[in-house]
């Protein structure tokens, strides 16, 4: 469904380029998007390097393990497939932790450090296991407390209450995200029959 | 509502200060634990390089070329059969976006709050739609990527529909709210 999707939108956007006499914004635009994956890539380095090195400091003090500890128990009735002293546990808290806190640039590291622990105890390395999908259906609907960037935005635009947005941003979320973990664990049991 | 906002400034401090300071204490080398940490750093973004570049020029062509504002228009009447309001539809482009491109979504949410004020419907509804949900596509391709998973299985159907609820969800509460 992805490569459809990702063939589709390139697609239709040359398409309706061309029947628009601006077909020369198909060049310039990929050029570019193609010179910014490099800088984001580089971006993310830095700031997941900054965060993995953390993050070793906080397992080899044994912080990770106590934070699975005492999260643990909440967080593994969503992943029922997961170990009790799964490494992948540690990761996935400091993940939506920082997610919950507005942390992006930090929740990212810990979402690919959770993937990888995910990923050695996925018995087919590639097909996604039940657990790797209900932590990334959690990490894209996560709730946000304070939706910084945008009351970024709202405050430059002279807005006269740019937290306004706070309680309906947390509803809407909440709602999206009680949805996604409804629909994983139905969709997981349908499969698992 | 302060204090969230304060822990949100103070949080990174407080684990750049605590997680080194309290590791020490415990006996770990922290200087070179960190350095073995972030070794990692390089890896993985050398290896999610790919799939950001990939999902990026797919969707720039499909913004840039006004392929994106095509599709917003043949779904307008999907806004005015669920008897909205017809001002609405100019949220469609935004909605489209959001599980596409984080950078996408937040130029055109940003360019809704400037054209229509930010406390007017739409600059309220862009700024909840736009903290509402993260990007499904980008989150899947990456994280999936990153360790070589090339069947996402339920994934994108679980992902999408989350967003379609966080969409709905938004209109139907600013409409409540304000």
């Amino acid at each position: 469904m992805v490569n459809l999707i990702w063939l589709i939108m390139l697609a239709t956007g040359i398409i309706v380029a061309a029947f628009t006499g601006r077909i020369e914004t198909v060049t310039t635009s990929a050029m570019k998007a193609a010179e910014l994956g490099v800088e984001v890539a580089i971006e993310l380095i830095g700031v997941m390097s900054l965060w993995l090195g953390l993050m070793r400091l906080a397992e080899e003090a044994g912080f990770i393990r106590l934070l699975a500890r005492v999260f643990g128990p909440v967080i593994r009735k969503l992943f029922p497939s997961l170990k009790p002293e799964s490494p992948a546990l540690g990761a996935i808290i400091m993940n939506l932790s920082a997610n919950i806190l507005g942390l992006g640039n930090a929740a990212t590291p810990f979402g690919l450090k959770a993937m990888q622990e995910l990923q050695k105890e996925n018995p087919n390395p590639e097909v996604a296991s039940p657990a790797m999908i209900t932590f990334l259906a959690l990490n894209t609907s996560c709730i946000t407390l304070i939706p910084a960037t945008i009351i970024g935005v709202r405050l430059k635009a002279n807005s006269l209450n740019p937290t306004e947005i706070i309680g309906t941003t947390i509803f809407a979320t909440g709602c999206a995200m009680t949805i996604g973990i409804i629909a994983d664990f139905i969709f997981r049991h349908r499969r698992s029959q | 509502m302060n204090i969230i906002a304060e822990i949100s400034r103070w949080a990174i401090p407080l684990l750049l200060l605590l997680i080194p300071l309290l590791a020490y204490l415990r006996k770990v080398p922290v200087y070179e634990s960190f350095v073995a940490g972030a070794e990692d750093g390089f890896k993985t973004g050398v290896r999610i390089l790919p799939f950001l570049i990939g999902m990026l020029v797919s969707i720039r062509v499909f913004i840039d070329s006004g392929a994106l504002d095509l599709l917003a228009r043949l779904l307008a009447p999907i806004f005015n059969y669920f008897g909205l309001d017809p001002n609405l539809t100019a949220i469609i482009p935004l909605a489209i976006l959001r599980p596409l491109s984080g950078s996408g979504a937040l130029g055109v949410a940003t360019q809704l709050i400037n054209q229509y004020g930010p406390d007017s419907l739409i600059g309220r509804l862009a700024s909840t739609l736009q903290g509402s949900t993260d990007t499904t596509f980008f989150v899947l391709t990456v994280y999936f990527g990153s360790v070589g998973i090339r069947k996402y299985r339920y994934a994108l159907k679980v992902g999408l529909l989350a967003d379609l609820v966080g969409l709905i969800a938004s209109i139907w509460i600013v409409h409540r709210v304000f």
